[in-house]
């Protein structure tokens, strides 16, 4: 396997407080790669770093052979690889089609994009003049992702997209995770949800206070659910 | 004059006020909409305005009309690079941190006015106005000028409000302006958009100065008055609601032109400060904000 999305000896702080302490994560092309921890452990602050939201202080995180670590944030996407938040973070006040507008925009992608990216999440279609902060939690979700999808990125990153949602959405995203790694999208999933990661990720990297502590494919998380407990103290 | 023409010739001078406000408050609203930067030195933006205009007009010679068509092109264009130089070097180096850009603007007012007071000097100077022709009207003539100020003003807007919803520029003014991190993660550079918006935001103040002086005069204290005016008129409107702004600098406006002409211009301030105080205390957000993220 190639690898998508390679991270290695990655710093970050928030001012004073160091976060993460040297992390490494290699992200192999297609692969759904599931980072699992407690809270506090680096997890959210690893995906912002590798968006350039947070700086990292030293390492490196190396997509198609340029370090994005040394790009400027807004730089970041452009290079292919899209977020979606935790808390999903759609700019509320505009409309469906503005939020999917401002996904086009950042890597120059057109109607033939967006038309893909509807067919993916077709109930946004019927839904496109409507203010995106008046839409439920679950269609706010497929918009939130379908905005990210609008980049055509190479990497994906997922900030626990099932937070909130009922088991029929959560369904629906799982199914969309699966047909976007059928399509060659390799993906970084924050998830607390145990079941959900056992249905959707090939491997998982445990992070703890700042480090991957684990690496281990999906197989042997399913025959060993102690692995979870040890880490993050549930399942 | 009776009281009905009476009344129109308040709320055409009420208009003209509206129409100078609306475009000096709507660039405050936008720099604090989407940067979060209460400026200070708003008002010595439109100070800059008519000073350079009144430079530009006397350099030009002929119809008078030349002179300050030239204004109205150079002057905002002049006090746009100012505010551009102004946010490189002050508001992005504070890391735009609401308290201290405060402290900073004031800093730039009194930088500003303390240049233009030793370049240009004390005294108020006037710019010719491009033509003197009257609409003459049943009860009174009135100055075509003035009437052109509110066209003008209000073409101006209507460009700025179909830019800020029709435009992509706009889009991505507003997704800046609703969430700053989101909208570097798709692709905006975010600070690009803060100096393109600072410098619109002081050209906007700049035109409004432009239209106003051939009907006042340019001197360097002349921004302290609107710039409370223009926060009047925001914290009614609602910080950043464009809709809002015009609004309020209508009511302002009017409510100016009406109660200075039938009473006194120090009563008309005493409403606007207990329409703020009303605001403030039961509407802290304005008539048409929303509660910041």
């Amino acid at each position: 396997m190639t690898a998508a999305l390679e991270i290695r000896g990655l710093h970050c702080a928030y001012g004073e407080v160091q976060v993460l302490h040297g992390l490494d994560l290699t992200l192999e092309k297609s692969e759904v790669h599931c980072l699992l921890g407690r809270n506090g452990a680096g997890k959210t602050t690893t995906l912002k770093a590798i968006m350039g939201l947070v700086r990292a202080t030293s390492g490196s995180v190396v997509l198609a052979g340029r370090d994005l670590a040394a790009l400027p944030a807004h730089d970041v996407p452009k290079a292919g690889v899209a977020y979606v938040p935790q808390g999903r973070r759609l700019f509320a006040e505009m409309t469906v089609a503005e939020n999917l507008e401002i996904g086009l925009m950042a890597r120059g992608r057109g109607a033939a994009t967006r038309d893909g990216v509807l067919q993916l999440f077709p109930l946004l279609r019927e839904r496109l003049g409507q203010r995106s902060g008046t839409l439920s939690g679950g269609e706010q979700q497929m918009l939130a992702m379908a905005r990210a999808l609008c980049l055509e990125p190479e990497v994906l990153l997922l900030d626990e997209p099932t937070e909130g949602l009922q088991p029929s959405m959560i369904a629906r995203i799982r199914e969309t995770v699966a047909t976007l790694k059928g399509r060659g999208v390799s993906t970084i999933l924050v998830e607390q949800r145990i079941d959900a990661v056992l249905s959707i990720a090939d491997r998982v990297t445990f992070i703890e206070n700042g480090r991957n502590r684990d690496t281990v494919e999906i197989a042997t998380l399913r025959g060993d659910p102690a692995l979870v407990r040890r880490y993050v103290g549930v399942g | 004059m009776a009281f009905g023409p009476h009344l129109l010739l308040a709320a055409l001078e009420g208009l003209v006020t509206s129409a100078v406000l609306a475009l000096m408050a709507l660039g405050l609203s936008l720099v604090f909409g989407v940067m979060r930067v209460v400026n200070v030195a708003h008002g010595e933006f439109y100070m800059l305005g008519a000073v350079i205009a009144w430079w530009v007009a006397s350099l030009v010679t002929g119809h008078p009309a030349l002179g300050f068509l030239a204004a109205l092109v150079i002057s905002p264009l002049i006090v746009g690079a100012i505010a551009l130089c102004a946010e490189r070097l002050v508001l992005r180096r504070l890391d735009y941190d609401p308290e201290a850009t405060i402290v900073a603007t004031i800093g730039l007012l009194y930088l500003l006015q303390q240049a233009a007071l030793t370049l240009y000097g004390p005294e108020a100077r006037p710019v010719p106005a491009p033509f003197s022709y009257r609409v003459l009207l049943p009860w009174f003539g009135y100055s075509g000028y003035k009437l052109s100020v509110i066209a003008s003003s209000a073409v101006l807007l209507l460009a700025t409000w179909f830019v800020l919803t029709r435009t992509r520029i706009g889009l991505v003014m507003r997704a800046t302006q609703y969430d700053r991190e989101t909208a570097q993660a798709f692709g905006i550079a975010v600070d690009r958009v803060y100096a393109g918006v600072f410098a619109l935001g002081a050209m906007l103040a700049a035109i409004a100065a432009v239209l106003i002086v051939p009907i006042s005069q340019a001197h360097y204290l002349m921004g302290l008055d609107p710039l409370l005016l223009s926060f009047i008129v925001v914290i009614i409107g609602g910080l950043g609601s464009l809709r809002g702004t015009l609004v309020a600098a209508l009511l302002i406006g009017l409510s100016d032109g009406i109660v200075s002409m039938f009473f006194s211009p120090t009563l008309a301030k005493i409403i606007a400060t207990l329409v703020v105080a009303m605001v403030l205390v039961f509407r802290p957000q304005g008539l048409f904000g929303t509660a910041a993220r």
